[in-house]
C-alpha cells in the first residue's frame, strides 16, 4: 500500500465537507511543481483549470449537492485523450499545439463523477512503445529508480500515479500499454473488455484492441474508477450495450473457490525473479481457497506476431489523416503530395514510421493474405483457444511484463527486443478480454513485479475479486 | 426537367456498331442520399450551404472521432436496392486507404467485400435487361476547388478544400456490362434516375452533382473476347452519357485498328471539346490496401425490416409504364408513355379517365401541354376530362381543344365549355360546312380536279382554304369527310 | 538478416504512405522490417486454411443511430487550427495528377 491518500478516501473527505477538493488538488500540483521536472510525467499541467474544477466541486458540496462519486480526485489523462480547448499531441510533433474542439467521452464521464484533471501525461508516440522512451517530447522517469523506464506506452500515466502526482490516471491499452508500466512502476493497472469504455475522443492506434482504463495504487480505487467510465456509449459503434457492474462490491468476497488457470505452454522469456514472485501469486491464491488449474492456449505463442501485424495495419490507416491539411502541422511542398510526405516525414518519430511502414506492407497488395488476413485468423484461435481454457478456470494469472523496469536505452537499438515485452499481454488485446496486473513483490533491485490476471469477457468483476486477493496477500 | 430524360425508342432499336466492332459498356452510378445528416454523424447533408458549416469530429477526421451509421441511409439504400431487385443482404464496412486533400480521414469508409444489395436487374424501357452487379454504401468526398490561373487541376496555383460534402451518404449502383450502345446507357441512366425519384432516395441532380455517372467502356469483334476497359469519370448530364460512350469506343476502335493496344486508364470526358483525355494510368494499380473498418460492426437486415421496407416501396415507373400503355392502348415505350411517367403525370391521366375523360386525348394532351409541370399539372383532372369529351364529341377541334387548354393552364381550371363560347368556338353545323366545302371547290378547281384524280396531296390546298374561311374553327376531320363523299 | 523485402517494396510502401525516407533510412528500414517478418515466420508453419478471421473482439451487429441533426462544430474556431485557409475553406498546395 503507498503512502499516498486514495481516491476512495479524498472523495469520502471531499463529499463529506472534511475535505476541500481545492486543498487537495493544490497538494497534487505542489507535488508536481516540486518533481516532475524530473519525473516528466506530464506533457502539460492543467493547473488552473484544476483549480477552477475543484473550487467548482466544493461550491456543490457547499451548496447541498452531490458532486458525484470521484469528488475532487485529481486525475491525469494519457495525452492520446482529447480535452476541449487542451493541449492533446499523442507526444506527437505533428499534433503539438492542437486544441480539441471536444472532449473524450471519458473525460467528461469523470468530470460528471466530480473528478478533477491536473493534467496530460507523457506517452510514446501515439502510444507505440512499451519504454516512452519514443516521446517526441523527452523520455518519462520511472519514479522508482529514475535511471529506469517507467515501461510504456502509458509511462507518462503509470508514473504520474506512483509519483503521487495524482491517485488516479488513466492510460490506454493496445497491447499492454497499461498493465506493463503498471507492473514497471508498482501500481494497479486495468484493461477493460474491449468495449466497455468508450474509445469516443481516444486517438487511434489500433481501432480493434485499444482500451482505456485506470492506473491507481488500490484495487479498490480501480473498481471505482471503471465503475465511472465503464457503460455504453452510443457515441462508440464499438461499445457495449451494457451498464457498469458495480465493481466495487465484490472485492471482499475472497477467492475460496475459485479455479486459477496457470498456463502451462506459455512462451518463456520472463527473468527468474519475475517467475517467482508469480509462483507465489500463484500459492498465495491457492492458501486463500483457490484452486489451481493447469490449461493450454496454445495459440498464446503467436500472439506477438499477430498483434504486430494487425495493430501497425490498423494504425498506418489510423494515423493517415495526419496530412498537414486540416489540423496540426504542416510543413509545405510544391504541390499536395509533397507537403503531405514533408509534414509526416518531419512529424512521425523513427517508431511510428516504422509501423506505418509495417502495417501499410502487411495490408498491401500481395501481401494481406499472407500477413495481415494470417493475422486474423490466429486471433481467431486465440480467442477459440482461450474460450477452452475458461471452461476449465475462471481466471488466468501469468506475469504482466518478462522483466522489471528497465535502464534506458537498453532496447532501443532492437525494435524486437522492445516487442518482446508485450508477450504476456498482447493476447487479452487481440481476444478483447478483460486483463489487469496487480504489484506483488519485489524483483531484481528491488523493483517491483506485476502479476496479470486475465477474465473471460465482460469478467472484469471477477478479475478485481482475484486481484484484490493478491493485493491482501501480497509480500 | 431536361429533354434528355426523353427517350425514344427509335434510337435505342438500332444497335450500335463502328467499323465492325460493339462496344460493351457498365455504369458505375453514385447517388447522394435523401437523409437530413451524413453517413456517420449529425452535421446536416445539405447542398449549397456556406463552405465548411456543415462539419464536426467526424466529417473532419479529427483524432478520436468515431462513425455510428445513420439509420435512415440504410433504409434509403435498401429502398434502392430493392427497387433494382437486388438482394439485400448482411454486410460490412471496409476502409479504402488512399491520400487525397478533401478524403479526411485518407481512407473512405466505404462497403468491399460485403454489399448490402447484390444481385438484381433494371428492365429498360423497351424490355432490355441490365443486369445489377452491386448497389453498395459509401461516404462523400468534400469538394476541391482549383483557384489560381486555370481554373483546372493542372496548373491551378492551389487548391481550396470545402468539407460540406464529406461523409454525405451515397450508394454507389454498379451495372453488369450489359449495355451495347450510347442509347441504352442513358435510358439507363434515364430509368435509374426515375426509380431514385419514385422510391424517395434520392433527388438525382446531375448538375448539382448528387447523381454521377462512371463508365467502364471496352470494345470488340460480336461474340469476341472482352478488350481492355477505360473508366470514364465526371460525366455530368445524361446527354454526356452517351456523347463520353460514344466517343470513348471509337476511340478504342481507332486505336485497335491502327495497331495499338488500349490501355487500362481512368479518362476523364470533357464537356467542353467532347473528348475524353488520361486522368491515369491504372498499370501502377491502385493499392487502397482495404481492411474491414474496426469502427463498424457489422449490418445485419433482419428480414421484418427489409419486408417493411420492401412494402413501403411505391410502383415504380416500368410497372407504372406497362398501366399507362394499357389503358391507351400503346406500347411501354411509346414516347409519350415514358415521358408522362416519367414527369410523374400518369396517376393524372388515370384520374382524368375516373373523370369520365378519353384516355387517348387525355395522353395527347398532357404530354404537350405539361412538360412543365411536375406530378399535379394545374388543372383539375375533371376539368380535361370535360375538355377531352368535347372533342371526342365533335364540339371542338383539337386545334380548338389546344387553345382552350393554354386557358385552363392559365386560370388553373376552369369549364372547357364556357371558354370555347368566349374564344366563338361553336361547332358549326353540317350544312354550314357544306356551303362552305362547295365554296372551296368553287375557289380551287385545279385542286378539285387534282383531288378528284387521285392525287391525295391536292385535299391540303382545299382544307386549307376552308381552315382560313372558317378561321380555324372547322373541323378537319368532318371537311375530309365531306369532301371525300363529294369525290364519290 | 533475410530476403523477406527488398529496398525497392519499402520504398513503394513508403510512398504508399507518404513518407520520404533517406537512402540510408531505406537500407536501414528494409533490415529492420525484414528482421522482423523473419521472427513473424513463426506463423508460416501454421495451418489456417480452415480457420475464419476474427475482426473485432466483441460480436456487435447493427448499430444504428437516427438521421437527426446534431451541433456542428464552429468554422472559424476549425479553420483558426488549420495551417492555412482562405475564403472559409482549407488552403492546399497545388494538386498534381487525379484521384478523387
Ligand atoms: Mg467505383
Ligand atoms: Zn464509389
Amino acid at each position: 500500500m503507498s503512502e499516498y491518500p486514495t481516491a476512495l478516501q479524498i472523495a469520502e473527505g471531499v463529499r463529506s465537507g472534511d475535505l476541500k477538493a481545492v486543498d487537495v488538488v493544490e497538494q497534487h500540483l505542489t507535488t508536481i511543481a516540486d518533481t516532475d521536472g524530473e519525473i516528466h510525467a506530464f506533457n502539460h499541467v492543467m493547473a488552473d483549470e484544476a483549480r477552477e474544477r475543484a473550487a467548482a466541486v466544493d461550491a456543490t458540496v457547499a451548496a447541498g449537492g452531490d458532486p458525484g462519486p470521484m469528488a475532487g480526485v485529481p486525475v491525469a489523462l494519457k495525452d492520446n485523450m482529447c480535452t476541449r480547448g487542451v493541449p492533446t499531441t499523442c507526444s506527437s510533433k505533428i499534433l503539438a499545439g492542437w486544441l480539441p474542439p471536444y472532449d473524450a467521452t471519458v473525460v467528461q464521464r469523470l468530470t460528471a463523477a466530480g473528478a478533477v484533471f491536473v493534467g496530460k501525461t507523457n506517452l510514446d508516440e501515439f502510444a507505440m512503445g512499451s519504454s516512452t522512451e519514443n516521446s517526441a517530447f523527452g523520455p518519462t522517469r520511472n519514479p522508482l529508480d529514475t535511471e529506469r523506464v517507467p515501461g510504456g506506452s502509458s509511462g507518462g500515466s503509470a508514473a504520474a500515479v506512483a509519483a503521487g502526482f495524482a491517485p488516479v490516471s488513466l492510460g490506454s491499452d493496445t497491447g499492454g500499454s497499461i498493465r506493463q508500466p503498471a507492473a514497471l512502476c508498482g501500481v494497479v493497472g486495468v484493461k477493460p473488455t474491449y468495449g466497455r469504455v468508450s474509445r469516443l475522443g481516444l486517438i487511434a492506434f489500433g481501432s480493434s484492441l485499444d482500451q482505456i482504463g485506470p492506473f491507481t495504487h488500490t484495487v479498490a480505487d480501480a473498481a471505482l474508477t471503471l465503475e465511472t467510465i465503464c457503460g455504453h456509449d452510443p457515441g462508440d459503434s464499438t461499445s457495449i450495450p451494457e451498464p457498469a457492474p458495480e465493481f466495487s462490491a465484490v472485492l471482499d468476497r475472497g477467492v475460496d473457490g475459485l479455479r486459477i488457470g496457470r498456463i502451462t505452454d506459455l512462451p518463456e522469456g520472463a527473468d527468474p525473479d519475475v517467475v517467482a514472485r508469480t509462483d507465489e501469486a500463484f500459492a498465495a491464491l491457492e492458501s486463500a481457497g483457490a484452486t489451481i488449474v493447469d490449461v493450454e492456449v496454445p495459440a498464446f505463442t503467436y500472439g506477438l506476431t499477430a498483434y504486430y501485424l494487425i495493430a501497425p495495419a490498423e494504425a498506418s490507416s489510423n494515423l493517415a489523416r495526419f496530412d498537414g491539411v486540416r489540423y496540426g502541422l504542416r510543413v509545405d511542398g510544391a504541390d499536395v503530395e509533397e507537403m503531405m510526405r514533408n509534414t509526416r516525414t518531419a512529424g512521425f518519430g523513427d517508431e511510428v514510421k516504422r509501423r506505418i511502414l509495417l502495417g501499410t506492407y502487411a495490408l498491401s497488395a500481395g501481401y494481406y493474405d499472407a500477413y495481415y488476413g494470417k493475422a486474423l485468423k490466429i486471433r481467431r484461435l486465440m480467442a477459440e483457444d482461450f474460450a477452452a481454457a475458461y471452461q476449465q478456470c475462471d481466471v488466468l494469472l501469468t506475469p504482466s511484463s518478462p522483466s522489471v523496469a528497465f535502464p534506458f536505452g537498453s532496447k532501443t537499438d532492437d525494435p524486437f527486443a522492445m516487442y518482446l515485452c508485450d508477450t504476456y499481454t498482447i493476447p487479452a488485446n487481440l481476444t478483447g478480454d478483460p486483463a489487469m496486473s496487480v504489484p506483488f513483490g519485489d524483483g531484481a533491485d528491488d523493483l517491483p513485479v506485476g502479476v496479470q490476471i486475465i477474465a473471460p469477457s465482460l469478467g472484469e468483476s471477477v478479475m478485481l475479486q482475484v486481484a484484490a486477493e493478491l493485493e491482501r496477500s501480497a509480500p | 426537367m431536361s429533354t434528355d430524360t426523353n427517350v425514344t425508342s427509335e434510337t435505342s432499336a438500332a444497335p450500335w456498331a463502328f467499323e465492325g466492332y460493339e462496344m460493351v459498356v457498365g455504369l458505375e452510378v453514385h447517388v447522394e442520399l435523401a437523409t437530413r445528416t451524413k453517413l456517420f454523424s449529425g452535421s446536416p447533408n445539405r447542398f449549397g450551404d456556406e463552405p465548411n458549416t456543415n462539419i464536426d469530429p467526424v466529417t473532419l477526421g479529427l483524432p478520436g472521432a468515431l462513425p455510428v451509421l445513420n439509420r435512415q441511409a440504410v433504409e434509403l439504400a435498401m429502398k434502392i436496392g430493392l427497387a433494382l431487385n437486388c438482394t439485400v443482404q448482411p454486410c460490412t464496412f471496409a476502409r479504402k486507404n488512399y491520400f487525397y486533400p478533401d478524403m479526411p480521414k485518407a481512407y473512405q469508409i466505404s462497403q468491399y467485400e460485403d454489399p448490402l444489395n447484390v444481385d438484381g436487374w433494371l428492365d429498360l424501357p423497351d424490355g432490355t435487361r441490365i443486369g445489377i452487379e452491386r448497389a453498395h454504401m459509401e461516404e462523400d468526398a468534400g469538394k476541391t476547388v482549383h483557384a489560381g490561373a486555370s481554373g483546372r487541376v493542372h496548373g491551378a496555383e492551389h487548391s481550396l478544400i470545402d468539407l460540406n460534402r464529406a461523409g454525405v451518404p451515397l450508394v454507389e449502383i454498379v451495372s453488369r456490362p450489359d449495355m451495347r450502345s450510347p442509347e441504352q446507357a442513358r435510358q439507363y441512366v434515364s430509368e435509374l434516375r426515375a426509380i431514385l425519384l419514385a422510391v424517395g432516395a434520392s433527388d438525382a441532380k446531375m448538375e448539382e452533382g448528387s447523381m454521377r455517372v462512371d463508365a467502364n467502356v471496352s470494345v470488340r469483334r460480336p461474340g469476341g473476347e472482352l478488350g481492355t476497359r477505360c473508366e470514364i469519370k465526371n460525366v455530368n448530364s445524361i446527354r454526356s452519357v452517351g456523347r463520353a460512350i460514344e466517343y470513348e469506343a471509337k476511340r478504342q476502335i481507332v486505336l485497335i485498328e491502327g495497331g495499338e493496344a488500349v490501355r487500362q486508364q481512368t479518362r476523364h470526358w470533357d464537356e467542353g471539346d467532347g473528348k475524353t483525355h488520361t486522368l491515369r494510368d491504372k498499370e501502377d494499380a491502385d493499392d487502397y490496401r482495404y481492411f474491414l473498418e474496426p469502427d463498424l460492426v457489422p449490418l445485419v437486415p433482419e428480414r421484418s425490416w427489409v419486408e417493411a421496407v420492401r412494402s413501403s416501396l411505391p410502383v415504380l415507373p416500368s410497372a407504372r409504364r406497362v398501366a399507362l400503355a394499357e389503358a391507351a392502348g400503346s406500347a411501354p415505350d411509346d414516347e409519350s408513355i415514358v415521358t408522362i411517367v416519367d414527369r410523374g403525370q400518369d396517376a393524372y391521366v388515370f384520374a382524368v379517365v375516373d373523370a369520365g375523360g378519353d384516355v387517348g386525348r387525355a395522353v395527347v394532351h398532357v404530354q404537350q401541354a405539361f412538360a412543365e409541370f411536375d406530378a399535379a399539372p394545374p388543372v383539375p383532372a375533371g376539368d380535361l376530362a370535360a375538355l377531352t369529351t368535347l372533342e371526342t364529341g365533335g364540339q371542338l377541334t383539337a386545334t380548338q381543344a389546344k387553345t382552350v387548354l393554354a386557358v385552363l393552364v392559365d386560370r388553373g381550371g376552369g369549364d372547357p365549355a364556357a371558354i370555347a363560347a368566349e374564344h366563338g368556338f361553336e361547332a358549326m353545323d353540317t350544312s354550314e360546312l357544306e356551303a362552305m366545302v362547295d365554296e372551296a371547290i368553287a375557289a380551287q378547281p385545279d385542286a378539285w380536279e387534282k383531288f378528284r384524280a387521285g392525287e391525295g396531296k391536292a385535299m391540303g390546298a382545299l382544307v386549307g382554304h376552308i381552315m382560313k374561311a372558317s378561321k380555324g374553327q372547322a373541323d378537319g376531320k368532318l371537311v375530309s369527310q365531306i369532301l371525300q363523299q363529294r369525290k364519290g | 538478416m533475410s530476403d523477406r523485402l527488398t529496398p525497392d517494396v519499402v520504398a513503394k510502401v513508403a510512398r504508399l504512405a507518404r513518407l520520404d525516407l533517406t537512402p540510408d533510412e531505406l537500407d536501414r528500414a528494409t533490415d529492420q522490417l525484414s528482421d522482423m517478418l523473419d521472427h513473424f515466420a513463426d506463423i508460416d508453419k501454421l495451418d489456417l486454411r480452415d480457420v475464419e478471421p476474427l475482426n473485432s473482439p466483441y460480436p456487435l451487429v447493427n448499430v444504428l443511430r437516427d438521421d437527426v441533426e446534431q451541433p456542428t462544430l464552429d468554422r472559424d474556431e476549425v479553420l483558426a487550427a488549420a495551417p492555412k485557409s482562405e475564403d472559409g475553406r482549407f488552403w492546399v498546395p497545388p494538386i498534381l495528377g487525379g484521384d478523387s
